[in-house]
């Protein structure tokens, strides 16, 4: 003891470094090489499931759809506050005209409707009106413009007009049939500093000709929208008089004339699109989920709904994602409790018996393992229903009456039936790999020792074969919160879980976003109560096997 | 070194074989998704085998019509669209065109006209309910109810489904709202056509939910097509909603005592879309087997062996006997004037706008 504290100060290796920092770059190294040899498997778990699982999870609170399909509007309606009781002002309605416009011709606006849908019923159909009679908002500038100089008709004049005069060259020069690109377009600078607005809007509609229809923007005219943007730069009225390049003389003509066109009142227009355009509940739905991220989906799976004031509760007839999380929870407690006293015994025997017989019983026990999920289903129906074999059996014995036959199936109890059993070779099997370890002589020295059989099995036996049962528990109860087939198929209307919502909305109401929310919620009770279960049990004394 | 260069050849080969079987796929095959069973099989009959025949391209089945319209939104995002051609419901159709995932057909300039002539938009007519949707079917959901089981008095009217003391015993009845209010509506006194005003209003939902409420305890929720029939056959119910094709083959081929009640029929479309995404040489192809598909005789041959009315107005009288039964097949369509005397047509905008908030109500009423 003494001589080791004498020595105390820090052991050196050969080449002159501490002792430990020679050993912990020994271990880097060789941690690194058993990383290396993992890592393809890493890379393959990580790209194939945790990537697409956290992609999934992420969508319960992505929402950029709105400020990107809406990106104007968006921005102007921040300021609006819709307690005051009146609508937006004409300028957002103009930036809605603008950006339904662009998303129309990106088909891009029905896929909005169908997202705001679920905040606010008919904003489907609101969207969808409005991006077919849009266009005509446009025209009405349109028509004025080409109506006073057939300059304005003509696509080739606008390219000259808007487009730098490199860029023309370059287009000009460029062969329609030939595999080459088409040269990007440019902005004439004088121009953009002119009419800001249909600058900007010319290059969005170049952009969207060249790179997403890919045609000759030399041959497409330009949308209706441009002609809105280039009157409402003409209203600015700039000071054109100092411009002097391609169409200049037109565009001084127009400076002179526009005073005089007929404009559009947006506001009015889009009430006649749709009267539901005038009411404030559209404008603060699209207001409240116009942040890049929400809370909302979240809300709507714990029966609440955002609202100007803050989150709320759904009225009484709408709540029901609670009600189905319990129901899951509970539903999935009792069949690992049916599945542990109907598999407890069967594992027991299967432990004790000759190894010949006991294979021949684990067949059975594995037998319908085997058998595809959808038939033994479809069996628990031709057994279970009314005018089923077992109530039939039951009629021919006598014990319920021909007109009050048992309701075995669709609802919980159907369902807990046909999980359990579909189930319990989950229970049985690590039941039984535990069992398999316990030394009947302990059994025999209890009993020895004068114990009674009862004594025996529950101080002896029974600690022995928890871990057994932890095991099969968390199998059996972690596969029944997330079944959804048989629930359906036999469920009713009482006996479906969670996880039948999470498949409706993936596949028929497309509202992804809530699915995952309803299923990061789950993940997380699952997790909670995994933890809990560490806490209170002890994961360590979970076996699967001997 | 030698273990380097045998891996290495051995990657050639299978990249090498990966690009020609891909080019095998882009050359000879295409994907067609439609709902399997009988109405697969009517198709591979009327349509798919001819087209293989004339052509020598080879049609895969895939029968994912019920998941189409998700699995199409994860192809798009993954930016692989597998399928050539796919057979959805009209409402699903509606969706995809919305979501941008199937593409807009012209049917002037894709479709094959009428043999007299007329067009393709004027023989299809209003059943043209979708940019992206070529109809194909006329479908209706409908009841059957056991001849055994409502004594002397069979019911010949919707409303029966109510009537627990007239006609006692389960009914089926599918698990969604559609459908189910209009007839709960309907039964309540509320005028055909006034039917989707009173939907559209908060307590006119709440009228339609207490009206199915007196029902509630006698009803089995079917989520699968191929249930009704079932139920019935095993007398398990005395009445229930299902498609008309699935009744006449419970009726015609598997003569069980079930009987037909045409009242307040549902009609729904079936038909094609194109997804969004296919490259040049598959679009063509597509575009091809449409023309060929959707063409007046394509559609009374698929009356041959399913009892659904073909959507073109020329294909009607073309319609002949069912191909093993050797009945006359126009009494059981749908469309047929004496099974079409009370009829519906879905409320397609209707239900694209209220199906999330109706079934967000029906579902929490379901589970109360």
């Amino acid at each position: 003891m003494t001589d080791a504290t004498q020595n105390s100060g820090p052991m050196m290796a050969a080449d002159g470094t501490t002792l430990k920092s020679s050993l912990n770059r020994a271990l880097r190294r060789q941690k690194l090489r058993a990383l290396m040899l993992i890592a393809p498997l890493l890379i393959f778990v990580l790209v194939t499931f945790i990537a697409p699982i956290a992609d999934m999870l992420f969508r319960s609170v992505e929402n950029q759809i709105v400020s990107d399909t809406l990106p104007r509007t968006t921005t102007l309606l921040a300021d609006w506050d819709g307690d005051a009781g009146e609508l937006p002002s004409s300028e957002v309605f103009e930036a809605l005209y603008t950006d339904i416009f662009i998303a129309q011709e990106r088909k891009l606006h029905t896929r909005l409707g169908s997202r705001l849908n679920y905040e606010l019923t008919g904003v489907s159909s609101l969207f969808r009106k409005s991006g077919r009679k849009v266009e005509d908002m446009g025209e009405v500038y349109q028509d004025q413009f080409e109506d006073l100089d057939g300059f304005w008709k003509d696509s080739e004049n606008w390219n000259a007009l808007m487009g730098s005069d490199s860029w023309l060259a370059d287009q000009t020069a460029w062969d329609d049939k030939s595999d080459a690109r088409q040269p990007a377009f440019e902005p004439r600078e004088e121009i953009e500093s002119l009419l800001p607005q249909t600058a900007a809007t010319f290059e969005i509609f170049a952009d969207f000709v060249q790179n997403e229809d890919e045609d000759n923007l030399a041959k497409e005219d330009p949308w209706a929208l441009v002609y809105s943007a280039l009157y409402t730069d003409l209203m600015q009225e700039p000071d054109v008089s100092g411009y002097g390049g391609p169409g200049s003389a037109e565009l001084l003509q127009a400076m002179g004339a526009v005073g005089t066109f007929e404009n559009v009142d947006y506001p009015a227009a889009f009430e006649e699109i749709d009267k539901d355009w005038h009411s404030i509940d559209v404008w603060q739905t699209i207001q409240t989920y116009s942040p890049d991220f929400t809370s909302g989906y979240f809300l709507n799976a714990v029966d609440m709904k955002k609202s100007p004031d803050g989150p709320e509760m759904r009225p009484d007839n709408e709540q029901l994602y609670i009600k189905l999380f319990i129901r899951t929870l509970f539903m999935s407690l009792v069949i690992t409790g049916s599945c542990i006293l109907l598999g407890y015994p069967v594992a027991w025997i299967l432990a004790n018996l000759p190894a010949r017989t006991a294979n021949l019983l684990m067949i059975l026990v594995l037998l319908p393992f085997w058998t595809s999920l959808l038939v033994r289903t479809s069996a628990w129906k031709v057994m279970l229903q009314q005018q089923g074999v077992i109530n039939d059996t039951l009629v021919w014995l006598g014990v319920v009456a021909d007109d009050s036959r048992l309701a075995l199936i669709n609802n919980q109890t159907g369902t807990i039936i046909a999980m359990t059993h579909i189930l319990l070779p989950f229970m049985i099997l690590p039941l039984y790999s535990v069992m398999k370890t316990i030394p009947p002589s302990y059994l025999r020295a209890a009993k020895s020792l004068g114990a009674t059989n009862w004594t025996a099995f529950w101080r002896v036996y029974f600690p022995q074969s928890v871990p057994g049962i932890g095991a099969g528990s968390i199998l059996v109860f972690i596969l029944s919160i997330g079944y959804y087939i048989t629930p359906e198929l036999v469920g009713g209307t009482t006996g479906t879980f969670i996880s039948n919502r999470i498949a409706y909305h993936i596949s028929s109401s497309l509202n992804w976003g809530l699915a995952a929310a309803l299923g990061a919620i789950l993940l997380a009770v699952v997790l909670g109560l995994y933890w809990a279960y560490d806490r209170i049990v002890g994961i360590d004394n979970v076996k699967l096997g001997g | 070194m030698k273990l380097t260069k045998t891996l290495l050849a051995s990657t050639a080969l299978t990249v090498a074989a990966g690009m020609a079987t891909a080019d095998g796929h882009m050359a000879n095959e295409m994907t067609i998704v439609s709902w399997g069973g009988a109405y697969s099989n009517s198709q591979q009959q009327a349509y798919h085998n001819p087209y293989m025949e004339k052509t020598g391209i080879n049609i895969i089945n895939d029968e994912s019509s019920a998941e189409a319209v998700a699995k199409l939104r994860a192809m798009n995002e993954a930016g692989n669209v597998t399928w050539d051609v796919v057979d959805v419901v009209a409402a699903d159709a509606i969706r995809l065109c919305d979501e941008g995932l199937a593409m807009e057909i012209d049917p002037d300039e894709h479709l094959a006209a009428a043999p007299d002539g007329t067009s393709a938009e004027d023989d299809f007519g209003d059943l043209l309910v979708s940019d992206c949707f070529i109809p194909q079917i006329v479908y209706s959901t409908t009841f059957g109810y056991r001849t055994d089981m409502v004594g002397d008095t069979p019911p010949t009217s919707v409303c029966a489904i109510f009537d627990t003391d007239a006609y006692p015993g389960k009914r089926s009845l599918e698990k969604r709202p559609i459908n189910n209010m209009e007839w709960a509506l309907l039964c309540d006194g509320v005028a055909k056509d006034d039917v989707y005003d009173v939907l559209e209003t908060d307590e006119g939902q709440q009228q339609a939910l207490d009206k199915l409420a007196t029902i509630k305890d006698d009803v089995i929720w079917w989520s699968a097509g191929a249930d009704t029939p079932q139920l019935l056959a095993d007398g398990e119910v005395v009445m229930g909603s299902t498609y008309n094709g699935r009744l006449f083959s419970v009726i015609e081929e598997q003569n069980q005592p079930v009987a037909m009640l045409w009242d307040a029929q549902v009609f729904d479309l079936d038909g094609w879309i194109i997804p969004t995404g296919l490259s040049e040489e598959r679009l063509a192809r597509a575009l091809d087997y449409i023309y060929f598909a959707t063409d007046t005789q394509r559609l009374a041959d698929q009356a041959k062996y399913i009892s659904y009315g073909p959507a073109r107005a020329s294909s009607a009288p073309l319609v002949s006997t069912h191909a093993d039964l050797g009945i006359d097949m126009a009494p059981h369509m749908p469309t047929d004037p004496n099974n079409a005397q009370n009829t519906f047509l879905y409320n397609y905008e209707f239900w694209a706008d209220y199906r999330d908030d109706i079934d967000a109500k029906f579902q929490a009423w379901l589970a109360q």
